[in-house]
């Protein structure tokens, strides 16, 4: 390989790339402007709906208690519920979004706490709706609390110490980092779209530099240079590695500056605090983490684009390529999904987890460099490929 | 020069199985001489332009070309020739300029060197009004230019075009074939494939007539005429192609 050659040709495709409106609306109008903005508007409407169902005034119906005037009057002064007029289909307009709980108060409520006899209250709500499990959640608290103080008036009583029933507490307190908190929840979707974003970038150029080649009848005049074969998919492949890695980091800065923006909006909609803050340092070795991956993905898409004749060819074959590098990136993004030995096997799978690692403020080293060099690994054999696909006259002149 | 020794290229196709596109092709073209290869759709011109230009290696047999051989030194062959045929598009996004400055570093020659041999061929091509727009928005005629400027631009000594006319207007034709006819002038070794039999009895000091991968007849348009006893060279070439159909 001459470097030499493959930078004439890696200064020739990155002036035509940079020419080319629609190279320039995949690399940086989208990253900088189309998902930030559809992140925005995703945040602020979820956030928007989750401060909706904390400050509603709940619509609750209350079955029985007829006999029970205590319980009811206490109910009727919550606040944060409403209680509206009983009818006989409650659950199918707690279904139907109407009211958010139906309440059932056993016949003799009132009666049986003061004779001791235990007895069942039921909250019918709709599982999985925010307003109705917000709605649900506070009449809990009001049971919980109502109980507490039947019990305590019962003891003092019958001259006992209020806190007899209650020797000890216990209290739950989160000791990590509030910034590691956040990156727990959230830490994963980082690479997600680091990833998603780099793969989308490569994957224009990679098409346009092979298969849009053919098309336009450009390879041939290129392969009737003295430059070998090698020193052309080289460049070519420098060219699509550069797209792949702008774009990242364009929606790296994009995303942040945009997160950063928004939060304290996102965050008061929700009445919901949040703390998350990632260093700069972190964020390099993220990106390092991720240019073998940009690599990979660059020779992978070159190889494929390669088989095609044109450029509509050459997306049939990309398409399906995106599924192969969004479903373990979804996967590694989830909450639940950890890092070891098994999942670090997995391409693709295994950067996302340890970038998720070095997010939350790990630095699993071991890990670290096992898959950076897995990844090397995997990109080498994958320029490998492209080469050999550029170097084989049935793959360049496919008729 | 030029000097084909048993050229031979077999293409495997899943469908059709075994193609022999060039079948033991022999011949000679020498500097200050323009050889005709003539033949029709599909007889193995391009096939063997294209391993002349060690674009396609053969799969038996060689060529020596400039002085160099296409099988062991393919990039030294491409050093020294100038390839042209409507399948070799331009980038339509670099200038005219730009589009011969990327070949001439990509045949290794100094910036000085190019801006210097770059002027010459604007000059001499009337190339400089449109020297800086982009061939996107350059017309057929001005991109055959800018395309025989790319060719040339390293000074090649031999020169291979592959149907250089196909799909051209008259102008644009005339201009190549004047492009041709001053090559041979200049003492260069050219090669020029085509269909059109005028073009090569305008331009050409020999023909060869490759038919079914075959070269099927080789001499002077003289020659051709005189063994087959017929008055044109349409009427020898449906003579010789039809031959062994």
């Amino acid at each position: 390989m001459n470097l030499r050659n493959s930078l004439v040709v890696y200064r020739k495709e990155l002036r035509d790339m940079l020419r080319d409106k629609r190279t320039i609306r995949s690399m940086a109008v989208m990253p900088l402007v189309a998902f930030p903005l559809l992140f925005l508007i995703i945040g602020y409407v979820g956030a928007t709906f989750s401060g909706e169902a904390k400050t509603e005034i709940a619509p609750v119906m209350i079955r029985g208690g007829g006999d029970s005037p205590k319980i009811l009057a206490a109910l009727h002064h919550l606040s944060g519920i409403r209680v509206v007029p009983y009818r006989d289909d409650a659950t199918e307009e707690v279904s139907d979004k109407k009211i958010r709980a139906v309440v059932d108060i056993p016949p003799g409520f009132d009666a049986a706490i003061g004779s001791g006899q235990p007895k069942k209250i039921s909250i019918g709500y709709f599982e999985n709706n925010d307003k109705s499990e917000e709605a649900e959640s506070k009449l809990e608290k009001f049971f919980d609390k109502y109980r507490d103080q039947v019990v305590s008036a019962e003891l003092t009583a019958r001259g006992l110490p209020p806190n007899l029933i209650d020797p000890f507490t216990v209290k739950s307190k989160n000791v990590a980092p509030p910034s590691k908190v956040g990156a727990a929840l959230f830490g994963g979707w980082i690479p997600y779209l680091i990833i998603i974003f780099s793969f989308t970038g490569a994957t224009y150029p990679a098409m346009d530099l092979t298969a849009g080649e053919k098309e336009r009848g450009t390879m041939e005049t290129i392969l009737s240079s003295p430059v070998s074969r090698t020193d052309i998919v080289m460049g070519k492949f420098l060219t699509v590695v550069t797209a792949s890695v702008v774009t990242a980091i364009l929606s790296l800065i994009s995303m942040g500056a945009s997160f950063a923006w928004a939060k304290p909006k996102l965050m008061a909609a929700a009445h919901a605090t949040f703390q998350m803050s990632i260093e700069p340092s972190t964020v390099a070795v993220v990106v390092v983490m991720l240019l073998p991956l940009a690599i990979l993905f660059a020779s992978a898409l070159l190889a494929v684009s390669l088989l095609a004749k044109s450029f509509r060819e050459a997306q049939t074959y990309v398409g399906p390529m995106s599924f192969i590098v969004i479903a373990p990136a979804i996967i590694g993004a989830f909450p639940g999904v950890e890092l070891n030995w098994k999942t670090a096997l997995v391409p693709i799978l295994n950067t996302s987890l340890v970038s998720k690692e070095i997010i939350g403020g790990s630095y699993p080293w071991l890990y670290i460099a096992a898959i950076f060099g897995m990844t090397c690994l995997y990109a080498g054999i994958a320029i490998g490929c492209a080469v050999r696909m550029f170097n084989r006259e049935d793959v360049l002149f496919r008729t | 020069m030029i000097e084909a020794r048993e050229l031979s290229k077999i293409f495997r196709d899943k469908k059709r199985g075994e193609i022999r596109a060039v079948d033991r092709v022999s011949f000679t073209c020498t500097p200050g001489e323009i050889y005709g290869l003539l033949g029709a759709n599909g007889a193995g011109k391009t096939t063997t332009l294209r391993m002349l230009a060690t674009i396609l290696s053969p799969t038996s047999g060689t060529a020596i070309v400039a002085g160099y051989d296409v099988v062991r030194e393919p990039e030294k062959v491409r050093a020294n020739i100038g390839f042209l045929s409507t399948a070799t598009a331009l980038y339509d996004r670099l200038t005219a300029f730009e589009t011969v400055e990327y070949f001439g570093q990509l045949y290794g020659l100094d910036a000085r060197i190019i801006e210097q041999r770059a002027d010459e061929l604007f000059k001499a091509l009337d190339m400089e009004d449109f020297r800086d727009r982009r061939c996107a928005k350059l017309s057929t005629g001005m991109k055959q230019k800018v395309s025989i400027a790319r060719t040339l631009i390293h000074n090649p000594s031999v020169m291979i075009f592959d149907e250089p006319t196909i799909g051209l207007d008259v102008m644009a034709a005339r201009s190549i074939i004047d492009f041709i006819r001053q090559c041979r002038n200049r003492g260069k070794t050219v090669i020029f494939s085509t269909h059109v039999m005028t073009e090569v009895e305008k331009l050409c000091d020999r023909i060869g007539i490759i038919h079914g991968g075959q070269l099927r007849a080789e001499g002077t348009l003289e020659e051709m005429r005189d063994r087959y006893r017929k008055e044109s060279l349409e009427e020898v070439f449906v003579e010789v192609s039809g031959d062994g159909q």
